[in-house]
């Protein structure tokens, strides 16, 4: 009998035995370039020796990882590595009708891996990691980790260490100077359901957007699971470089379902005069987390990003999200909303970090709750540090109820308490889903959220629970 | 269509309105006026069915049912509407999609069937042109942004949609300017007919010169003082609510 390991070394071990088999598969298809070897390498390297967070590391304070050690128990041995070849890999029309349909350039990635069958053709700047040429490598190689590059070591993501230690493949998005790109780019991320000799799925998934100065572009991320109650465990990364003056509105949309657990993020850095303006949804599961990790590195720079989770039955959403504003004059609006029921818990972290040469400053964060039962829990915690004299910033978190004065007016027109209580329940939300830039997708989303709040009481606010309570 | 009989109800405790009694037939327009603090608003809260508002004794009777029986919701879809003095913003909420609910469930209640998306978008948008509201306010949250005058409007514009039996106006003249007392006036005189009554409440004889009433009550202290016709509201412009005190028991 070998020595009895922990859960989380249980979970550390597989993971570095997959990553591990997964360099040793693709070394022999001989197509990976030396950068995503390193990549790999240091990955493996740095997820190895770094502690598995507990209750006492402050980035998971609220959240247990429990779910992905207990997931470790299910056999995803050789989840990773490719199949025969990609082109086996087909999204089923099950997944086709989940996608969102409106006139976008359309890229399907399953657990990952490239879907030509279902995508469009990659326009111009974009391209596949395994298919780079000298110049896209060289791009990515100059902008692949650099954004998590510039985090202060000790809040380097654990989960992005390991993305990048399982690279297998990723999507570049590059847009040269001064260049539009016309119509949104649609990305879906599938997870697919397991294969017959595994108990689950594990995608790794990965997108380098670099964008040089004065160029614009809509890009929408799209996670979907094809299959409900699939057990799979997704790593998502999402780095972002936007060039001085150039503009991204980037939605994320988080929608699988209950057995999926996803750990994502978005690494974000701005130079001068760029716009970010950023929307990011989670429908809750056993567990999600997302950090949004935003640098201001020129000044001038302007970053706006709206938040809602949705937590019901037993799941956990998990936002962190930090801002470093390293520059004078940059600008951040982040506004969080979320609806809590059942026995769920959401816990939201929003850190605003102001340099001592980031003068004149501006920032806002603002994050609002509603408890829908007794039982659900939100742990939410503005985090503001400020080194410079010369800011102006503002940030409140509140645990709110339905507006009685509402519920009122709506009734005396003689709507029925309980859809006056729908109505004003996803009207909370539906707020932030109306700075959405793109109709289709507002109409999308709104149809689909305002269907699960009609049918789902969860997250609709009987009124009657606890007092709203303001922190500083 | 309303009788109101030796009402008496309580805020918070505190009894604000004392045995009034107030009996309005279709099609008949009457005026409440009165000091601040006399009641007026009460009323109105009273006869929707505000929770806080707590009715002690008395008797109320519209279309010939007890209108205490009811909830807030029944007595709007009995065709009771009333114009709050402060509409309420409801961001997140769209004006259409309120005003979609409002009147599907007033029509259900009337037997009829629910209007289809396309009909009602294109009733709602005839409407809000004859309170001179732009169609693009119907997009907008429910009252979200809207200046004073356009929340009026606003109101008017739901009476005219859910044609009421029994319209009651708080204060609706209150902040506005001219232009917009026309507007609100000219709504509310287009929807005057046999059938339909209206309760006024006002502060100012000024909204009376646009809408001209069949009865005139001077509510203070909680009760009736007086009654008369239109030319008590005159009255009252030119010698204020003081010489009146009197009549207060």
């Amino acid at each position: 009998m070998s020595a009895i390991a922990t859960p989380a070394a249980e979970f550390q071990k597989h993971a570095l035995t997959l990553a591990a088999a997964q360099s040793a598969t693709i070394a022999q298809h001989n197509n990976s370039p030396a950068w995503m070897t390193t990549l790999r390498e240091q990955g493996a390297a740095d997820f190895a020796r770094t502690p598995w967070p507990g209750r006492k590391t402050e980035q998971w304070k609220y959240t247990s990882l429990q779910s992905l050690q207990d997931f470790v128990a299910a056999d995803w041995g050789a989840a990773l590595v490719p199949a025969a070849g990609h082109e086996a890999v087909t999204t089923g029309s099950a997944v086709s009708s989940a996608l969102l349909s409106f006139d976008a350039t359309r890229l399907v990635f399953v657990d990952g891996v490239f879907d030509a069958r279902a995508s469009d053709a990659l326009p111009s700047g974009m391209t596949l990691f395994s298919l780079a040429d000298d110049a896209a490598s060289k791009i990515i190689a100059d902008n692949l980790g650099r954004v998590a590059g510039s985090v202060d070591a000790a809040r380097r993501n654990l989960f992005s260490m390991l993305n990048n230690a399982w690279t297998r493949d990723g999507l570049l998005v590059h847009l040269p100077r001064s260049v539009t790109l016309e119509k949104p780019l649609y990305i879906a991320h599938v997870s697919s359901a397991a294969p017959a000799n595994t108990e689950a799925t594990v995608a790794n998934q990965r997108v380098l957007v670099v964008m040089e100065e004065g160029s614009s572009a809509q890009i929408v991320e799209h996670y979907i699971a094809s299959t409900p109650g699939q057990a799979a465990f997704v790593n998502a990364l999402t780095e972002i470089q936007l060039g001085n003056n150039a503009s991204l509105h980037h939605t994320r949309l988080n929608m699988e379902d209950e057995a999926l657990s996803h750990v994502g993020a978005v690494h974000l850095n701005l130079q001068r005069d760029a716009r970010f303006h950023g929307f990011t949804i989670a429908e809750g599961s056993r567990l999600k987390r997302i950090d949004y990790q935003m640098n201001h590195c020129g000044q001038g720079a302007e970053l706006n990003l709206d938040g809602v989770y949705l937590a019901r039955n037993k799941q956990l959403v998990d936002y962190h999200t930090t801002i470093e504003h390293r520059v004078p004059n940059g600008t951040s609006k982040e506004v969080f909303r979320g609806i809590i029921g059942d026995k769920a818990r959401a816990v939201f972290n929003g850190r605003i970090h102001i340099h001592k040469d980031a003068q004149k400053t501006l920032a806002e964060l603002n994050n609002r709750n509603l408890l829908t039962s007794n039982s659900a829990e939100i742990d939410t915690k503005p985090e503001l540090e400020i080194y410079a004299d010369d800011v102006r910033c503002a940030h409140g978190a509140t645990i709110s109820q339905l507006d009685e004065t509402a519920l009122y007016y709506l009734q005396s027109r003689g709507i029925s308490p309980a859809q006056a209580r729908v109505m004003l329940s996803f009207g909370f939300i539906n707020e932030l889903l109306q700075g959405l830039p793109h109709e289709d997708i507002k109409t999308a989303l709104g149809t689909h959220l305002s269907a699960l709040f009609a049918a789902d009481r969860a997250f609709v606010s009987d009124g009657d629970v606890r007092d709203a309570a303001e922190s500083a | 269509m309303l009788e109101i009989n030796k009402l008496n109800a309580q805020v918070e405790d505190k009894q604000i309105l004392h045995d009034l009694s107030l009996n309005i037939k279709a099609g008949e327009v009457h005026a409440i006026m009165g000091p601040n603090g006399s009641g007026k608003s009460t009323l109105g809260n009273v006869l929707t069915g505000r929770d806080g508002y707590e009715v002690l004794s008395g008797d109320i009777t519209f279309n010939g049912k007890n209108l205490l029986d009811m909830g807030i919701e029944e007595r709007a879809r009995e065709g009771m509407f009333l114009a709050f003095q402060y509409p309420v913003e409801i961001p997140g909420v769209s004006n259409m999609e309120f005003l979609k609910a409002a009147v599907d469930a007033r029509r259900k209640h009337q037997g009829l069937e629910e209007l289809s998306s396309f009909d009602f978008m294109k009733l709602a948008r005839d409407t809000s042109k004859n309170v001179s509201l732009d169609p693009s306010f119907l997009k907008r949250g429910v009252n979200e942004g809207f200046s004073g005058g356009e929340k009026k409007r606003n109101e008017i514009m739901q009476m005219m949609l859910l044609e009421p039996s029994l319209c009651i106006l708080d204060e609706t003249d209150s902040g506005l300017d001219i232009d917009a007392l026309q507007v609100v006036a000219s709504g509310v005189n287009a929807m005057r007919n046999s059938e339909r009554s209206f309760i006024v409440v006002t502060h100012y004889q000024r909204l009376l010169d646009f809408i001209v009433p069949d009865y005139v009550h001077v509510l203070a202290g909680g009760k009736i003082v007086k009654s008369g016709d239109k030319e008590l509201a005159r009255e009252l412009e030119a010698k204020g609510y003081g010489w009146l005190e009197g009549e207060v028991a």
